[in-house]
């Protein structure tokens, strides 16, 4: 990695116990309640959100880049509340955020695409260029900066994505279904990338894919229909299969083992 | 304060007495003083051992750093003004506009240029802020500048393409620029803080099919005197304008954050 100059604010000692902490969350879809309480604490390293389709993992995460407001409960991002009135920009600042579909300009440029996403970030002009380059380095686009987005496949447009989720050293990453459209191999640098990245940051990657979260992910969290089902390790994910569960790998089998005690369980 | 000569010549012989602290401090202003790095890289050329372990990090750097273009040269930030998803708005209401001159001139029916003026910003401010054009919608409300001031910027944009048309328009089909320009201000903000409880694309919209409604049927049936023109029509656009203007100010932070439970481009494919 390049090296860059250290700032104050980096080096300041948090004032936090945690990245990310939920209390009670509940979380509405359209008219539908997608999250019912969901009580969180995720600090730096990488977390899997696991869950069925429709479990309200787009939601939470939506919820926590701060773009929709908890309808009840409490949430706490770097032990700040976000509220609007004493304004969101300091907390958006630290976060990165890549959603499930997200659309982009056909014409710009990767490293276009990039900057002007740093510039809706608010980062300081004279960062921006070394900023964008670092990133589009990371996701392994140096060599493609200057193509069109339109000209890129879809795992290239993806990548592109995370780049700009990186742009600004977010302290909470926030990646909705990253490694969708990602052929193996890209998808095995991913996994290194997030390694690097949960070093130092909270990274909350949802993923309906458990080889995703059994490889790359130091922490579990499953939901299932708005509400926790299970957090822990992946190896705790791993023993909670049995042979007779549904699943081809041992992560597979404590996946269904854990949501069928869970549905069981209401 | 710069470092002095003798502790950068000791720092690149691999002096150990130096202390950890010292060396830690060293490189930390290392990396942001030029001057010192200068006086390093001077240094370095009389120490062959070290100029030769440069070359080949270097030689080494070379083809990864071929294959990394660097950023070009700083162009035009047009994207923090319009986005290209406004930009086929814009064209539509620059010949929305022209039409409404031409026609106005030929048929010498002002009222059209009067029912259009407040009706283009109102739009501009829906292509500004809206979830269907804009793909980059659900990247952008994230992001810190998300909110009123962008909003704003790129409404300010849309009408200052627009305004000037307008009032030319407006003088060449012998109507004051003046009628119009307040049920602008006051449908733009209305609309605007209006966008703060319900959206701003729905509150845009709403704005005009109410405008029309009220406007559009009684001057187009009857052709009667400007609403405009009555004598009321200062004092109830200026209040209304300011009124919105408050409730801007005091809802505006509202618009950086979707109410719970609008829909988002986030749910189309896992809920």
């Amino acid at each position: 990695m390049a090296a860059r100059v250290v700032g104050a604010g980096e080096t300041a000692p948090a004032k936090y116990a945690w990245e990310i902490q939920a209390r009670g969350l509940r979380l509405r879809a359209g008219r539908r309640t997608a999250v019912r309480g969901v009580d969180l604490t995720l600090g730096r390293g990488v977390h899997g959100l696991l869950g069925p389709n429709g479990a309200g993992k787009t939601t939470l995460i939506r919820a926590l880049a701060t773009v929709l407001r908890p309808a009840a409960g409490e949430l706490e991002l770097f032990g700040e509340r976000p509220r609007e009135r004493a304004g969101l920009r300091g907390l958006r600042r630290r976060i990165g955020y890549l959603p499930q579909n997200f659309g982009f300009y056909r014409r710009f440029t990767v490293r276009e695409f990039v900057e002007y996403m740093a510039w809706l970030k608010e980062m300081p002009k004279g960062e921006v260029p070394g900023a964008v380059q670092r990133a589009i380095d990371r996701v392994g686009l140096a060599d493609r900066a200057d193509e069109k987005l339109k000209a890129l496949s879809g795992g290239m447009v993806r990548r592109a994505g995370i780049a700009q989720a990186i742009v600004n050293d977010p302290g909470i990453l926030l990646l909705d279904e990253p490694t969708a459209g990602l052929d193996p191999a890209q998808r095995m640098r991913f996994r290194e990338l997030l390694r690097e990245l949960g070093s130092d940051t909270c990274v909350v990657v949802s993923t309906h894919l458990v080889e995703d979260v059994a490889t790359a992910c130091g922490a579990v969290v499953l939901i299932d229909e708005g509400r926790l089902a299970f957090q822990g390790s992946p190896a705790d994910l791993a023993a909670a299969g049995t042979e007779t569960d549904l699943g081809d790998s041992p992560s597979e089998r404590g996946y269904s083992a854990l949501l069928a005690r869970h549905r069981e369980a209401k | 304060m710069h470092a002095s000569t003798e502790l950068i010549s000791r720092y690149l012989s691999g002096d150990r007495s130096i202390g950890a602290d010292t060396e830690w401090a060293l490189e930390a202003h290392l990396e942001s003083c030029p001057v010192c790095r200068a006086r390093l890289a001077e240094a370095t050329r009389s120490a062959p051992g070290v100029s030769a372990l440069v070359d080949r990090g270097w030689r080494e750097l070379a083809p990864v750093m071929a294959a990394s273009r660097p950023a070009s040269a700083r162009r035009f930030r047009g994207t923090a003004w319009v986005t290209p998803a406004m930009v086929p708005w814009l064209c539509g209401a620059v010949f929305v506009t022209l039409l409404a001159v031409v026609f106005g001139s030929v048929t010498d029916a002002g009222s059209v240029l009067f029912l259009l003026a407040p009706v283009v910003p109102v739009l501009g401010v829906a292509a500004a802020w809206s979830r269907g054009l804009d793909p980059m919608y659900e990247l952008t409300v994230a992001t810190p500048r998300a909110g009123l001031a962008l909003i704003l910027r790129r409404t300010a944009a849309v009408v200052m393409a627009v305004l000037p048309l307008l009032a030319a328009g407006s003088i060449v089909v012998g109507v004051s620029p003046l009628v119009w320009l307040l049920p602008s201000l006051a449908c733009t903000l209305t609309s605007l803080a209006l966008g703060s409880v319900i959206g701003v694309e729905r509150a845009a919209l709403g704005v005009c099919v109410v405008w029309l409604l009220a406007f559009l049927v009684p001057v187009v049936a009857r052709l009667e005197a400007l609403p405009a023109h009555a004598p009321w029509s200062v004092p109830v656009w200026g209040g209304a304008s300011f009124l919105a203007g408050v409730a801007l100010v005091v809802r505006g932070r509202a618009l950086t954050t979707l109410a719970p439970g609008f829909r988002g481009l986030g749910e189309q494919g896992g809920l």
